[in-house]
């Protein structure tokens, strides 16, 4: 998932990837970085995701440096799109582009299966999402500081992988902002905990 | 052959179904005379890899299956990418070898061109494009090792092209067997012997509770300036000396009469041909 605040962008996401029910890598980092301070959180299929993101990582790249300015989200977000629409048929891929420029400041992209791109303060996506969204549309509010972000995305991450399945392992946080990015480990046993039983 | 799309679906871009005709066809005329398409030899397997302190232990066994039959019995998994990477390959045969070769080749020339020793990050990203533009139909799961200037580097790469980076990965049909030895006594920062030590009781679980593992334990040692390649490290499945012999001594049977009818041949014709031995 991933929230906007003044100043910057919250990234998080959990750590699993399975094959199945076995747990090909159960501490993944899925906080993928595609330039300086643009990164990208990926769900759905590895193998596409990954080759996605790398891909429009060497095109946002050869683009900064053909501007000599450091590239702005919009951008970003747009040629994830533009491969997520083409080839929709063949890929299974949600991903969140997420970042800071001096245009816009910090701004949240959602690309989800099928190549639509729009963009939300709050955003939240893969097999998990589906168990907080009422928790993210009754506990965000507009106008939340950065530590506060990072309290409700943690603690979001931490329900959707206690219920989901598919979900698991360490929460990986990560901030943008204008000072830079700054990423963090939440470790099983340090997760907010929720229930009592 | 509509039935070809029907069945794979349409085609994936960057791909071409001349071998789906070819196969096809070959099954069709295969049943016309009687036999039956052989099945893909497949490593049913077991292989990992570890990071260690001054760098990285690779394992695997060394039993090829072809269905429930052992194909081969000593098959090498072990496979060279360039002088500091190497790569143990589950999954088709075929694929893993030529997979491995031609990534090998490639990089040879990229390390050429660059005039420096190739790096575990490139060998990675040349096999998941490669991979990926396949989309899963060549069957290579791969463990990819090796040290360069950053380090030293261990890999996991899926049929259909994701990549792990991980301290200890195993792959193949043995590798939950395997990934139960590693979860239980890995530790980062291992000595040398210490993490042969622990690939080799990793295959081990994986030759002796997996079916379609088994054989001998194969060991690379990747470091700075030197590579282990050592084949087999633990002959884990020795053929067994027979104790007893059917054979019976001469003259344990006793010959009750005998009967000689010498047959007169007459020597008709008599040719030499001398063989070319030069």
């Amino acid at each position: 998932m991933a929230v906007e605040y003044d100043g910057g962008v919250v990234i998080g996401a959990d750590s699993r990837t399975t094959t199945g029910a076995y747990i090909a890598n159960r501490v993944t980092d899925k906080l993928t970085r595609i330039h300086d301070k643009i990164y990208c959180c990926r769900s759905g299929s590895a193998a596409d995701t990954q080759a996605i993101a790398e891909i429009v990582a060497y095109q946002l790249g050869f683009h900064s440096i053909e501007l000599d300015e450091p590239p702005l989200v919009e951008t970003a977000a747009n040629l994830f799109r533009a491969s997520c629409y083409r080839y929709r048929e063949e890929l299974t891929a949600g991903i969140l582009v997420a970042g800071w420029d001096k245009r816009k400041g910090g701004q949240v992209y959602s690309v989800p299966i099928g190549g639509m791109l729009v963009r939300q303060p709050v955003s939240v996506g893969g097999s998990g999402s589906t168990y907080i969204y009422g928790f993210m549309d009754a506990n965000y509010k507009p106008g939340m500081n950065k530590e506060q972000c990072m309290e409700i995305t943690a603690a979001a991450l931490s329900l959707a992988m206690e219920r989901d399945g598919s979900s698991g392992g360490v929460v990986r946080l990560a901030s943008i902002s204008e000072e830079g990015v700054e990423r963090r480990v939440i470790l099983g046993n340090q997760l907010p905990k929720f229930s009592t039983h | 052959y509509l039935f070809l799309h029907f069945v794979y679906g349409p085609l994936k871009p960057g791909t071409s179904n001349i071998f789906l005709l070819r196969n096809a066809v070959l099954e069709v005329e295969a049943i016309k005379v009687g036999c039956s398409v052989p099945a893909a030899r497949k490593t049913g397997t077991t292989i990992c890899g570890v990071v260690f302190k001054d760098g990285v232990v690779l394992g695997a066994d060394t039993r090829a299956t072809e269905g429930m039959i052992v194909a081969d019995k000593n098959c090498s998994k072990i496979h060279y990418i360039s002088p500091n990477i190497y790569c143990c390959g589950a999954g088709t045969a075929a694929d893993t070898e030529m997979t491995t070769q031609l990534i090998s080749s490639n990089l040879e020339l990229h390390s050429l061109s660059t005039g420096r020793l190739p790096r575990v990050a490139t060998a990675n990203r040349m096999l998941k494009q490669m991979l990926f533009r396949y989309q899963g139909y060549i069957g290579a799961a791969l463990v990819l090792g090796g040290v360069d200037c950053n380090g030293p580097h261990l890999y996991s790469i899926y049929p259909h092209g994701s990549t792990d980076k991980l301290p200890y990965v195993t792959m193949g049909s043995g590798s939950l067997a395997a990934m139960a030895v590693f979860e239980d006594r890995y530790k980062p920062d291992m000595e040398e012997d210490a993490a042969k030590q622990v690939v080799r009781d990793a295959i081990a679980a994986g030759i002796f509770n997996d079916l379609g593992s088994g054989s001998n334990i194969d060991l690379c040692v990747i470091t700075k300036n030197k590579v282990n390649y050592i084949r087999p490290h633990d002959e884990a499945n020795k053929k067994g000396v027979r104790t007893g012999d059917y054979k019976y001594k001469q003259g344990t049977t006793g010959v009750l009469t005998k009967a000689v009818t010498p047959i007169d041949l007459e020597l008709l014709e008599e040719s030499v041909q001398t063989m070319d031995t030069s």
